[in-house]
């Protein structure tokens, strides 16, 4: 069958989809400013790409979050050239189980656990995720237990401060999607 | 609702903190060791406290290993093996660590308050 004309198909972006992408940008430039960060041991990292993804949760829902969450993992592995490497690996692994860890959430009452609880949750299901695939494929050995607690003490810190940063972002709520924004 | 930081956020806050400092307990928290035992050919020949320092010299079946307590830690300070796998590890501090002299046929082992299990029959 040739291709006409008449077999051209568009595909337009809706609002929601606006959104979306705009979100990813934002996290993508925010995990690769997270990749400048030094830190101490390999692994540790704010991951303030995560406040969008909480950001994308609370406004758009889950499945808008795991959207935002695996374009920012492709987006930034593509600008950083950690494509396909056992980082990129290991951040996708850490991303899934957050987004697994996050849908968990969801089902919390609103009025007891808020944006804080959610970014605790995901930035120790992200070292989870993490460390499992590590201890299964890229360190088989059980040496890798003895940095578990300083991964911990890192997803506790980060994931309260990633938690209020986004907290205090949707009290502004400047990117609720009521709000009409400005088209580029 | 609009609270930055709710009641539940606290709980689970507080579960972060004890989750993290249950897991510095398990993983790091094994400790100091406390006394070291030394073995030639699978016999016990002496299990010593790590607080005195001393040379222990240890008869093996290719001549005599030596072993140095000093400060807490415990290392093989000679050995007549030929490979000197014993020798070149070193200090040992932890409890559980072991550092065996072949063919020497002697060790030393490191123990705590609470052994945290056996590195080579776990």
């Amino acid at each position: 069958m040739t291709a006409s004309t008449s077999d051209t198909r568009w595909l337009y972006a809706q609002p929601h989809d606006h959104r979306i992408a705009r979100l990813a940008a934002l996290a993508i430039v925010l995990a690769v400013v997270d990749a400048g960060i030094p830190s101490p041991l390999p692994g540790v990292k704010p991951g303030l790409a995560n406040i969008v993804t909480l950001l994308a949760l609370e406004t758009l829902g889950w499945r808008a979050a795991v959207w935002v969450s695996l374009l920012r993992i492709l987006g930034a592995g593509l600008l950083l050239g950690s494509l396909l490497t056992p980082g990129f690996f290991l951040g996708l692994a850490g991303g899934v189980a957050s987004l697994a860890g996050l849908g968990l959430t969801r089902a919390w009452p609103k009025r007891w656990f808020g944006p804080v609880s959610a970014s605790l949750v995901a930035a120790f299901c992200h070292i989870g995720g993490q460390l499992l695939l590590a201890r299964a494929w890229l360190i088989p050995s059980d040496n890798i237990l003895y940095f578990v607690p300083a991964f911990a003490l890192a997803a506790l810190l980060s994931g309260l401060v990633n938690g209020i940063f986004a907290g205090k972002l949707l009290e502004g709520s400047s990117c609720a999607p009521s709000t009409p924004s400005p088209s580029p | 609702m609009s609270r930055l930081i709710r009641p539940g956020d606290w709980l689970v806050l507080l579960g972060g903190a004890v989750l993290t400092g249950w897991l510095a307990w398990q993983l790091w928290g094994q400790g100091q060791a406390r006394n070291v035992t030394i073995r030639a050919g699978g016999q016990r020949v002496a299990s010593l406290s790590l607080l005195h320092n001393r040379l222990v010299p240890v008869q093996g079946p290719l001549g005599v290993t030596v072993v140095e307590i000093a400060g807490g830690k415990a290392r093989i300070k000679q050995d007549p093996s030929p490979r000197q796998y014993c020798v070149h590890q070193g200090w040992l501090s932890r409890a559980g660590q072991v550092a065996i002299c072949l063919p020497n046929a002697t060790s030393i082992e490191l123990t705590g308050p609470d052994q945290p299990y056996d590195s080579l029959n776990f």
